[in-house]
């Protein structure tokens, strides 16, 4: 590994935390990202010559705020403007910052971060794609190519989202405990949001996609680090891992879906699924049980299975109740109804289901879980035609191949 | 003497991406198998995030936390096990062996027990183990 390649993870690891500390400092996301790209630059400079640093994330605040200050003074001189508006708590002495830097306040500031990026005026696209630019320093054209758009309107996109966020004003007081639980949780939903636009892309994107898979068990990791006793969390990271184990399974060479039963379960990475595990188990120690927390036990227990036929369905129907009760949804009783249909047959299943059809109307997975279950029962023609629709409403040309697959069985 | 070289650094750093990762790895065995084929090198062990640790704090009562015992700028990455006839020759391994920017503690090793269990155990362990992982497949 060369010098360069550590130098640029150090640089991204620290982001978080440098980009938090100066927006404390500055209150203003343009002054933080900039003074953090200049501090960057010497850090290639210094830090290939000189030798890393004891501590990378302390040099680049350092570094950082003092071009800020330096910036700050220029721009006062030229155009007068008041500093005190800008500076809040500037001024301190390096020793404070030593001090600020090792005290839990960093928690805070990293939350707020990250809560900014997802706030809840952003609509859930500008969400990542923010949180991708700042937190994770991606760059505009790569976060165009993971959303498939041109480069010119995701600059749009995030130049807009900023302009919200500043509008916004979140406070930078330190929260109280409802307040930071309502930012966690926003947060840990924006991971997800974002964990989700990587998995369900498929097909010939999917190379592309992968990095947001990876970014947000990144973000998972450091939101859990920060909050380790926080069960949702271990959760949320727990889910991500074992999902994201099966990635190189999911989709064969031609660019199909693969579906759980069918996949080739020596391509799970039993690394990122022991992580997993570990998680899960960790979590549920903590008996505060949580939508997450069920995901991921649901996940676990298809892990465990060597085998499709060795899946415990009857512990994923319960999994699958559990989280009914937690959070009601009729995609989730469309879940428990396929854990159903293993244990108590097909009839069963579709019984359960009956109800969802009106809340589920323009639902591909609904018509194709239908489907599925009326061609096990040999009504073909129903089973057709909610196969017809699904094709109706597929996203992806994945999805909409494994549909015909099923088509064609009807036929044959 | 067998010497235990324990592995430091910020964690994060290897968490950025799987290409990244993978490169860190690759290096890592290379640096390994060279040792190997002298002989020198015995248990490798690398530890999974610190987000999977749990610290059991003895007291009057036993308590569970969650995290790890330390919280530190870096983190125990994981630690080799060698032998070598002299200090000096632990320190040109290690060297060997060091990685990016993280920090080395060669610590010699007191005691150094095989409980009987040693290669059952072994086996177990390429399950999880990544360089198995990554042999297996294709």
């Amino acid at each position: 590994m060369t010098d360069i390649a550590w130098i640029d993870a150090a640089l991204t690891a620290a982001r978080p935390q440098v980009l938090a500390a100066l927006l404390r400092y500055f209150r203003d996301l343009e002054t933080a990202e900039e003074a953090f790209q200049e501090a960057s630059l010497r850090a290639l400079n210094h830090w290939s010559t000189n030798g890393p640093p004891r501590d990378p994330a302390a040099w680049l605040i350092f570094v950082a705020r003092n071009y800020a200050l330096d910036e700050v003074r220029r721009n006062k001189r030229l155009d007068q403007l008041p500093d005190e508006a800008v500076l809040s708590d500037v001024g301190d002495t390096q020793d404070e910052l030593a001090e600020r830097l090792d005290n839990a306040h960093y928690r805070d500031d990293i939350l707020r971060l990250l809560f900014i990026c997802c706030h809840p005026s952003l609509p859930a696209t500008q969400q990542i794609a923010l949180a991708l630019r700042v937190v994770s320093g991606l760059t505009v054209p790569e976060i165009a190519r993971a959303f498939l758009v041109s480069e010119s309107a995701m600059e749009q996109r995030i130049t807009r989202a900023k302009r919200r966020v500043a509008a916004a004003r979140v406070p930078f007081e330190t929260p109280g405990p409802v307040e930071r639980r309502r930012r966690l949780e926003t947060v840990a939903a924006m991971i997800y949001l974002l964990f989700n636009e990587g998995y369900s892309a498929s097909g010939g994107d999917v190379h592309v996609r992968i990095p947001l898979c990876e970014e947000a068990i990144r973000l998972a990791r450091l939101l859990l680090r920060l909050f380790p006793s926080e069960p949702e969390i271990m959760g949320l990271t727990a889910l991500l891992l074992l999902q994201h184990a099966r990635a190189k399974a999911r989709i064969d060479a031609s660019g199909a879906i693969v579906l759980l039963e069918d996949q080739d379960r020596r391509l799970w990475n039993q690394e990122l699924i022991s992580e997993g595990l570990v998680l899960v188990e960790k979590a549920l120690r903590h008996r505060r049980p949580g939508p997450y927390q069920v995901q991921a036990a649901i996940a676990a227990v298809h892990s465990r299975a060597q085998t499709p036929q060795e899946t415990d369905w009857a512990e994923i129907e319960r999994l699958y109740a559990a989280l009914e009760r937690l959070q009601p949804s009729p995609v989730v009783t469309l879940n428990r109804a396929v854990a159903v249909s293993k244990v108590h047959g097909p009839t069963r299943a579709l019984e359960l289901i009956e109800p969802l059809q009106a809340p589920l109307a323009n639902y591909f997975h609904f018509y194709g879980v239908r489907g599925a279950l009326l061609m096990q029962l040999g009504r073909k023609d129903e089973a057709r035609a909610d196969f017809d629709r699904a094709i109706s409403l597929a996203r992806t040309a994945a999805e909409a191949a494994h549909i015909r697959m099923n088509l064609d069985r009807l036929s044959a | 003497m067998l010497y235990a070289i324990l592995c430091y650094e910020a964690e994060d750093i290897g968490w950025w991406s799987s290409a990244l990762d993978d490169a860190i790895m690759n290096d890592r065995a290379r640096r390994e198998s060279g040792l190997a084929i002298r002989g020198e090198i015995g248990p490798v062990v690398w530890l999974m995030p610190t987000t999977t640790a749990l610290t059991i704090r003895s007291g009057r009562r036993r308590v569970v936390l969650d995290g790890p015992y330390a919280e530190t700028k870096e983190q125990l990455l994981g630690l080799y096990v060698v032998d070598c006839d002299s200090l000096t020759e632990a320190i040109d391994t290690a060297m060997a062996l060091a990685q990016g920017s993280g920090t080395m503690e060669i610590r010699p090793i007191r005691q150094f027990r095989d409980t009987g269990s040693a290669g059952e155990f072994a086996s177990r362990l390429r399950r999880t183990s990544r360089s198995a992982h990554k042999r297996d497949a294709p």
